[in-house]
């Protein structure tokens, strides 16, 4: 079966529905999404009622930091992230703020596990920097496969049966075995607000037959996007980083 | 981990198990055949039972990782791998015949031999580095030819692929390969410079052609690091004969500075299909090697060899094309060679590592048997490539990226198109033939090499004239 497997969408409708309609092109069958549906971006409504609609039919997600601090005021977070979170408070309706309120912090389907941040303490939202954190969250989990996001730049990660450790600045649109016998953990790249320097879309095409997954990225309507921000009165910042991927 | 459960007659995921036909440190290889494939098939199983070395998975995840993802026929065709969840393997065609290794007992090899030889391995190289591969383990035991004649690379347990984890980086603190071809900046830990394997291939040519190793058989990493500053005896040193262009050759590709060696493969083969064409440098002359006291500079002051960022296979590649120009330097309008002039200069302006092979079409008649002299009696061929040059000259390139061709063909396009595949050329460059009359009578020679040539083609014309107006009788191209 195919998956798609999505992070940090952070209201970006845009990119969101970029990303769904290039992966349904490529014959996804299953969708993972893996937190931040909100914060940032200015279709938090959208973002949150489509992924409610994915969720209905089969889809797994799990919760984000942005989406824990829409229903809690103890989340810090950065200047221009606290406006946007609060921003988005007011524009979610009850049910809205219920689901993200009940996400899951990780899934764990045996073979694959789903989390936002890492696998070791996912409540503490550390990023994935280095191949040393890359391996503390590898050696929490038995699982073949991880997919985590938040830190908002692409990378694979692989670990030995000796606790070897490996890293990758994946390819787009290459496809990457991740053999059996050694674990891996996949980071993506954001959907609605990328940092790697590259302002497309990204998100993930995995295959669970043969093992191997595939970075892909969305071209989308960054103008819409970013012009949607400056309307609502969000930090301006927040449009303009979207043309420059960072 | 399952025991290996491989013996003759028995069946692995629909192939039959024949007979073992090697045994290896990592790997054992057996005949195998499956039902709907009419190929000699072989397949090859990694010692993976609790004693072995741990590198033989390692280097078995390399393998089954990139075998699957080559193409071509410089490589053995893959046809399935298993995983080490099962029965790890890797079915791939037999290639008939055998390795280079065979050849050890007869060297040295005539150089003409050995240039050939070398000439279609450094072909194969380019078209594994143009596939995202640095072999990282080039010597006699990897390499096997086919009936056609095409160099085949086999082994890549040791392969770097730049789209994918390269898992012995992070599995061993010492370099992985075999100690006499391994090229210095492998001992610094560098596993992404496809020019680590143009130093193996120089460090065969060598050996080939002289019987000896150029940094001996040592394995010891104090042996083998003696490389990273002591230069090997200039092969003249060794044989009086030796031909100083072929010494220019070998002594480029085992630099100690991937930087001073050839930029690609295919620039190599190359030099080695034009021997008359090398540009013979100080290196060409040495007869013996450098004085230690400039060994022991380079021992103390390696700043040129210290780490460096990280490369990008495809990119280096990328920046160091063959440009051809093809030039009708007798009858070719003198504006049309200026327009061709200024073009070939703005791309070679991007490009400081390219070089440019100027080439010109002798035709030949069909039926009349063709004199080399002209009707003033001056050779023909002669003239034609000190035209080419002369219109080279105020390109101001270096003499080693910079090599001028006259082919003698009956069809000038079926030549340009043959001249770009045999030399791998990247980029080729021509004019349109202008005038409606030739053109109508002769066919578009640019047309066809436009349309047929497997690489980037760039048609140049001269600046519109101002009388030229559209449709007023002039076909240009």
């Amino acid at each position: 079966m195919l998956l798609a497997v999505f992070s940090d969408i952070h209201g970006n409708r845009q990119a969101f529905e970029a990303c769904l309609k290039l992966a349904r092109a490529k014959g996804a069958e299953r969708f993972v999404l893996l937190g931040d549906f909100v914060g940032y971006g200015a279709d938090p409504e959208w973002v949150v009622d489509t992924a409610m609609e994915l969720v209905a039919q089969g889809a797994v997600a799990v919760r984000g930091n942005h989406d824990e601090a829409v229903n809690s005021t103890t989340e810090t977070m950065n200047n221009e992230a606290q406006i946007a979170i609060e921003w988005t408070r007011g524009r979610l309706d009850v049910a809205q703020r219920r689901f993200l309120a009940e996400l899951p912090m990780l899934v764990d389907e045996t073979e694959r596990l789903y989390v936002h941040s890492e696998a070791s303490s996912p409540q503490r939202w550390h990023y994935v920097r280095t191949t040393a954190d890359a391996a503390k969250s590898l050696i929490s989990t038995p699982a073949h496969v991880t997919f985590c996001g938040h830190i908002h730049r692409p990378a694979l990660y692989s670990m030995s049966v000796t606790a070897k450790m490996t890293g990758l600045v994946p390819k787009t649109d290459v496809s990457v075995p991740l053999l059996r016998g050694r674990q891996w953990l996949a980071v993506l790249g954001s959907v609605g607000q990328p940092r790697d320097g590259d302002p497309s879309a990204a998100f993930v095409l995995f295959d669970t037959v043969s093992c191997e997954i595939t970075y892909c990225r969305a071209p989308y309507d960054i103008e819409t996007a970013a012009s949607r921000i400056r309307e609502n009165g969000l930090p301006p910042w927040l449009a303009d980083r979207l043309s420059q991927g960072r | 981990m399952p025991k290996p459960l491989v013996k003759s007659g028995a069946e692995i995921d629909g192939y039959t198990i024949g007979e073992c036909v090697h045994a290896g440190g990592m790997a054992t290889l057996w005949t195998v055949t499956h039902p709907g494939i009419d190929v000699p098939l072989l397949m090859k199983i990694p010692r993976v039972s609790e004693g072995e070395d741990p590198a033989a998975i390692v280097s078995f995840e390399m393998e089954m990782m990139i075998l699957p993802r080559l193409a071509g026929p410089h490589v053995p065709t893959c046809f399935g791998t298993g995983d080490f969840a099962h029965q790890a393997y890797a079915v791939i065609e037999r290639i008939p015949g055998t390795t280079l290794y065979k050849r050890l007992p007869d060297l040295p090899l005539p150089y003409e031999e050995a240039r050939q030889q070398v000439a279609k391995i450094a072909t194969a190289l380019a078209d594994l580095h143009r596939q995202n591969v640095i072999h990282h383990d080039i010597k006699p035991s990897s390499i096997m030819f086919r009936d056609s004649g095409e160099a085949v690379l086999i082994d890549y347990g040791l392969s770097h692929h730049d789209h994918l984890p390269d898992l012995l980086q992070a599995e061993f603190r010492l370099p992985y390969g075999t100690a006499p071809y391994m090229a210095p900046e492998r001992l610094l830990g560098v596993r992404d410079d496809p020019r680590s394997d143009l130093f193996s291939l120089g460090v065969l040519l060598y050996f080939f052609t002289t019987g000896e190793r150029p940094f001996g058989e040592g394995e010891t990493l104090r042996a083998m690091r003696r490389r990273l500053w002591r230069d090997p005896y200039p092969p003249r040193s060794l044989r009086a004969d030796y031909p100083p262009w072929l010494q220019e050759v070998v002594l480029r590709c085992i630099e100690i500075d991937p930087a001073w060696r050839y930029p690609t493969a295919s620039q190599l083969a190359f030099d080695l299909s034009h021997p008359d064409q090398v540009k013979l440098t100080t290196r060409s002359e040495r007869m013996k090697r450098d004085p230690l006291s400039v060994a022991w500079r380079r021992r103390f002051n390696q700043g040129v060899m210290q780490p460096r960022a990280k490369a990008d296979v495809a990119a280096q590649i990328a920046s160091s094309p063959i440009l051809a120009v093809a030039l009708d330097t007798v009858e070719g309008a003198p504006e049309l060679n200026e327009a061709l002039r200024v073009t070939t200069e703005r791309i070679l302006a991007t490009l400081p590592s390219a070089r440019l092979a100027c080439v010109n079409v002798l035709k030949l008649n069909r039926i009349a048997i063709d004199k080399t002299l002209d009707e003033q009696g001056s050779n023909k061929h002669i003239d034609r490539l000190v035209a080419l040059r002369h219109w080279a000259t105020p390109l101001k390139l270096d003499e080693s990226r910079l090599s001028v061709h006259v082919l003698e063909a009956v069809d000038p396009a079926a030549a340009l198109l043959e001249f770009a595949e045999v030399n791998q050329v990247d980029h080729l460059i021509i004019g349109a033939r202008q005038g409606s009359f030739r053109r109508t009578l002769l066919g578009s020679v640019s047309a066809k090499v436009a349309s047929e040539a497997a690489c980037t083609v760039t048609v140049v014309r001269p600046p519109r004239m101002a009388a030229a107006k559209p449709g007023a009788g002039v076909v240009w191209g």
